[in-house]
């Protein structure tokens, strides 16, 4: 293997002694200043986006102290702004749709590495690219205009049947409607199935062919096999998966703003609608003034810092995970 | 390497060759059956959706689509039927296009210097992890940004296709970045050290060689970035206000997306304006596809050369 030196490592100056043109260093130098001051940009962005909404904010976080991340009580008009309904719809809708998401992504993962023979391969990975080329604001539209009908029925069939259930009731009980955390979750689950296959997919292929021929050769069936050689070592690139799974379902908003129904809610009940941070933002920011508007930008930046914070520990997870399976 | 590490897991090995069935118990290979049958109904699962969303909106959008449709301008009363969607598809191709002229310059500058300057340091390094990071910002929060540093408030700019195209250009960099170094690693190191053997200064041989080289396979991941954010809505809503008739200058004045047109008129109970969203959402998509579809093609026909 030749291309383990990495061209950085290569000497930077190997030119120098043929080529005397005056000049040249200088350029050399200009034009290594300018490809990191276009790295240094996205530092730069991310400190901004940081900076900019916290000072829009802060009269905000002044006016609310802590309450507008503890407090129930929203009502722009009574300059009442206490945004916990809103991060619990998030967490709400975001858990559902990981709940659902997850064994199907890795299900479709595995199909792909341990099932598709190489030639078909390529339609699968087809099929799961357009589902992520369907724009969010498309889904949120065909989830109001077709969905919420149907799935009310349905909602109170299962309210009638297990959510009479001691214990089930408390999550499928009460009046069902169309547009709920459970219809956002659901929808969500199918927009983050993309991105947490091909991730999933990314940390099963790290394992070697001859680890897993090793399990089979011991007689393993193929589940055997996966839960003895592979499911181990990818533990943290599922994780990983999994967790940007759920920074991209918290941060999506058209599709939740359109299907989640609006309503300033906390509540067990799947089938009840509530509101997420991007849906009030979204219905809210254009009407907003003052600190209504300050509120709004706060709720923002508290979920940048969540987004970031679940995307920093699944990135270092998932880095984790390739040295662990490149190493091997 | 034997035929058994390339081909599909283990040929000849495979659970349901007869010699190892007669040692599997029922139980085991039930289990077995089950999780196959997991891996193969997650797909069919994941098709439904894709199946049903896609014939839906061809079945409603189809019917609307005509060149009026694709030209007129949009009706100030959106309970009217007629008119079109012809400032919002210009809307999206500008704003799209700006962003992307931002943000693939900039983007495949920074992968030059991750790649072919930073290497592993420790800059390099942060770059990366925060580039990936960066990945994961919703886009409403990028909308909320340059509302806050350039439409309402800052630098007191207004409405403009531009302060969308910043937008989507900040949702687009981290992707171009990644994509483009994925890309430029793929590049050869003899080809560096040939071009390094020649006299060459690494300015020269990294654009004339070594960028040349990616070029295929750096077209295909920005396509993929402009695609995803040609479908965007949430940074725009903000952003580039609300209008009726074309645009055509992305620095001054309002403007309007085929993706905003859907979201305005989704939630109207006009069956003349939900017809023009059902229009504007198969337009949409075709051109995400379309985008989509080249991108793709780009990168396989890259795949091929490189194996």
């Amino acid at each position: 293997m030749t291309t383990t030196v990495s061209p950085a490592a290569s000497n930077p100056d190997a030119g120098e002694s043929f080529e005397n043109k005056p000049g040249g260093a200088r350029l050399d130098r200009g034009f290594r200043a300018i490809a990191s001051a276009a790295g240094l940009v996205v530092l730069a962005v991310l400190a901004l986006i940081a900076i900019a909404t916290t000072h829009s904010a802060w009269s905000a976080f002044v006016h609310e102290g802590l309450k507008i991340v503890t407090s129930r009580t929203w009502n722009p008009n009574l300059d009442h702004f206490g945004g916990l309904d809103f991060i619990y719809g998030t967490l709400l809708t975001s858990v559902i749709a990981l709940v659902l998401a997850v064994p199907t992504s890795l299900g479709i993962a595995l199909f792909m590495t341990e099932l598709t023979p190489r030639r078909w391969r390529m339609p699968v990975t087809y099929v799961v690219d357009v589902l992520a080329a369907i724009p969010s604001v498309v889904y949120g539209y065909w989830a109001l205009a077709v969905l919420t009908k149907p799935i009310t029925t349905f909602y109170t069939n299962i309210a009638n049947s297990i959510g009479r259930v001691p214990g089930l009731s408390r999550l499928f009980g009460g009046t069902a409607h169309g547009s709920s955390f459970m219809t956002a979750g659901l929808i969500l689950a199918v927009m983050i199935i993309p991105i947490v296959t091909s991730l999933s997919r990314e940390a099963l292929v790290t394992v070697s062919q001859e680890d897993k021929n090793a399990a089979l050769a011991m007689g393993a069936t193929r589940i055997e096999m996966l839960r003895v050689a592979v499911f181990p070592r990818v533990r943290s690139g599922l994780t990983a998966a999994a967790m940007l799974g759920l920074g991209r379902a918290m941060g999506e908003t058209i599709a939740v703003a359109l299907v989640v129904g609006s309503s300033h809610k906390i509540t067990s009940h799947l089938f009840r609608s509530g509101d997420t941070i991007t849906s009030i933002i979204t219905h809210e920011f254009p009407e907003a003034t003052d600190v209504h508007r300050a509120a709004l930008i706060a709720l923002g930046v508290v979920l940048f810092v969540i987004t970031i914070a679940v995307n920093m520990v699944a990135r270092a997870l998932a880095n984790r995970s390739v040295l662990v399976g490149s190493a091997r | 390497m034997t035929a058994v590490d390339q081909g599909t897991p283990a040929d000849g090995l495979d659970p349901s060759s007869w010699i190892l069935q007669r040692a599997i118990s029922p139980r085991r290979r039930f289990v077995n059956g089950v999780a196959t049958a997991w891996m193969v109904g997650s797909l069919l699962l994941a098709l439904v959706p894709l199946v049903v969303i896609a014939a839906y909106v061809v079945s409603r959008g189809a019917g609307v689509i005509s060149w009026s449709f694709l030209t007129k301008d949009i009706p100030i009363q959106t309970q009217n039927a007629g008119g079109g969607v012809g400032p919002a598809i210009v809307g999206t191709l500008l704003i799209t296009g700006v962003a992307a002229l931002i943000s693939i310059p900039l983007g495949v500058l920074a992968a030059i210097y991750l790649n072919e300057y930073g290497g592993q340091n420790r800059l390099a390094r942060v770059i990366r992890f925060m580039a990936d990071v960066m990945t994961g910002v919703p886009s409403i929060v990028m909308g909320l940004f340059i509302a806050t540093i350039w439409v309402s408030a800052g630098l007191h700019f207004g409405y403009s296709g531009f302060a969308g195209s910043l937008a989507l250009a900040a949702l687009m960099l981290p992707i171009v970045i990644r994509s483009s170094e994925e890309m430029l690693k793929l590049v050869p190191t003899e080809l560096r050290q040939a071009s390094d053997a020649l006299g060459a200064r690494r300015w020269r041989t990294v654009l004339s060689v070594v960028l040349p080289a990616a070029t295929p396979g750096i077209v295909s991941g920005a396509m993929l970035a402009v695609a995803r954010a040609a479908g965007e809505t949430a940074p725009l809503l903000f952003t580039i206000g609300v209008t009726t008739g074309v645009n055509t200058n992305p620095l001054h004045g309002t403007t309007t997306t085929l993706s905003q047109e859907i979201w305005f008129n989704a939630q109207t109970p006009f069956s003349a304006a939900q017809d023009r969203a059902w229009g504007a959402a198969l337009t949409l998509i075709v051109i995400v596809f379309v985008l989509t579809v080249i991108a793709r093609a780009v990168s396989s026909k890259v795949s091929r050369v490189t194996r």
